[in-house]
């Protein structure tokens, strides 16, 4: 899982939750893949992505590194930090571990790269 | 013809072997190719710029595959881990999800500009499990699916309807969720090339494209790209040799891969 998909993933699928993100994440191991940098892409994200949650994730597995704790309002030119936020978004991957839900303590376990978000009958 | 979806539950069917097969078969893979590249092609993303789209159904990557041949980046969800095991094998650049459509894209508002879905809708309207109600697996997927995609985005979504009733089922559910749109037919008058297209829109209702080989419709095009495209992709011999074709296509784009290695498309050993 990388954290681009983290920041877009949630667990209101449950019954009773409400918002049911961010999704805590309890990492066993982290990869860092290098992939093209694509600075068009990355700088479409920024707006999309809630930052605060991306530098968290990215510290809560020990990869904050010199992620800034906020985007620039320069960032389409800023093509430092774009570099930065690809890393984060699309490099570092979780590969297992568990993902936790917020509001119900639910855990979906993640293995071999892909985390587990099925819910049982009476989950949902 | 038989239809999978009343062998077994998707998560039964596609196990294993059927993972494996159904990526070293270069006719199954050629047909899914193409249908990815009509499916990008009424998705009518803004031309030229990367988009990052849902694959709803996703499988072993082949349709993510084309996404990554058109530029965009992609997230899959799909209810067979033996699926997506072959995609992480296949070394796909999408990131992958275990996920029952039926329960729901877990996605918050505005994620995706666009979805797909190829082959995976029909699936929906069975009843696999004492406590699956079709009608309410649909809704909720169509639903969830309209919540994540940013505004203006579409859903193009191909399937195999069993029949009218089913295409109609289908149809409703999603308008009754928000969407504008309908089912697009592509060779109508083909037996083996006819292909239903659900094409869904999120910002007000805008005529359906004419399908492939229907009178008027602007095929000349489109059946050039569809020869392109077939060109540029061999059939695929192994896994091993997917990837290396597939880094060496990278490398001659200057882009950055990893270097092969005796690893390289070897079948990963259990669970990490
Ligand atoms: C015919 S395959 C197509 C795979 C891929 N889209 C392609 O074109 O190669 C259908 C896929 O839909 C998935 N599927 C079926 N029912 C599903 C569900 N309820 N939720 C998620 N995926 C499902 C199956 O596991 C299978 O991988």
């Amino acid at each position: 899982m990388k954290l681009l998909t983290h920041n877009m993933l949630t667990s209101k699928c449950i019954r009773g939750v409400s918002v049911g993100y961010p999704l805590i994440i309890n990492a066993t191991e982290v990869k860092v893949n290098q992939t093209l940098f694509n600075s068009e892409f990355v700088s479409k994200l920024i707006p999309k992505v809630d930052w605060p949650v991306l530098y968290n994730a990215a510290e809560s597995i020990g990869h904050s590194e010199d992620l800034p704790k906020e985007a620039p309002n320069d960032f389409e030119q800023n093509e430092e930090f774009l570099k930065k936020a690809h890393r984060a978004l699309v490099e570092i991957e979780v590969i297992s571990g568990n993902l936790v839900c917020p509001e119900s303590g639910r855990k979906f376990p993640i293995s071999n790269g892909i985390p587990n978000m099925l819910l049982n009958e009476d989950e949902f | 013809m038989s239809r999978p979806e009343h062998i077994a539950p998707p998560e039964i069917f596609y196990n294993e072997d059927e993972a494996k097969k159904y990526t070293q078969n270069s006719r199954i893979m050629e047909i899914q190719e193409q249908m990815s590249e009509r499916a990008i092609e009424l998705l009518l993303l803004p031309e030229g710029a990367p988009s990052l789209v849902l694959d709803i159904g996703c499988g072993s990557g082949i349709s993510g595959s084309i996404l990554e041949e058109n530029g965009h980046y992609w997230v899959g969800m799909d209810i067979s881990s033996a699926m997506l095991d072959v995609a992480v094998e296949r070394e796909v650049e999408g990131d992958l999800l275990l996920t029952d459509m039926g329960q729901g894209c877990p996605f918050r508002a505005g994620a995706f500009d666009g979805a797909i879905s190829i082959s995976a809708l029909q699936w929906l309207c069975n009843a696999d499990k004492s406590h699956h109600r079709p009608v309410q697996r649909l809704y909720k997927f169509f639903s969830t699916l309209f919540a994540c995609l940013s505004r203006s985005a579409r859903a193009v979504l191909q399937f195999y309807p069993e029949n009218g009733a089913q295409m109609e089922l289908v149809t409703s559910q999603a308008m009754k969720a928000g969407f504008f749109g309908g089912v697009v037919v592509d060779y109508p008058n083909s037996t083996k090339a006819k292909k239903f297209y659900l094409v869904l829109m999120t910002g007000g209702s805008v005529a359906l494209p004419k399908g492939l080989g229907t009178e008027g419709a602007s095929d000349g095009v489109d059946y050039a790209r569809r020869d392109r495209a077939k060109n540029l992709r061999k059939p695929l011999k192994s896994v091993r040799s997917w990837i290396q074709e597939k880094k060496e296509r990278r490398r001659r784009q200057m882009k950055k891969v990893r270097p092969d290695s005796k690893y390289t498309g070897r079948k990963r050993c259990g669970r990490f």
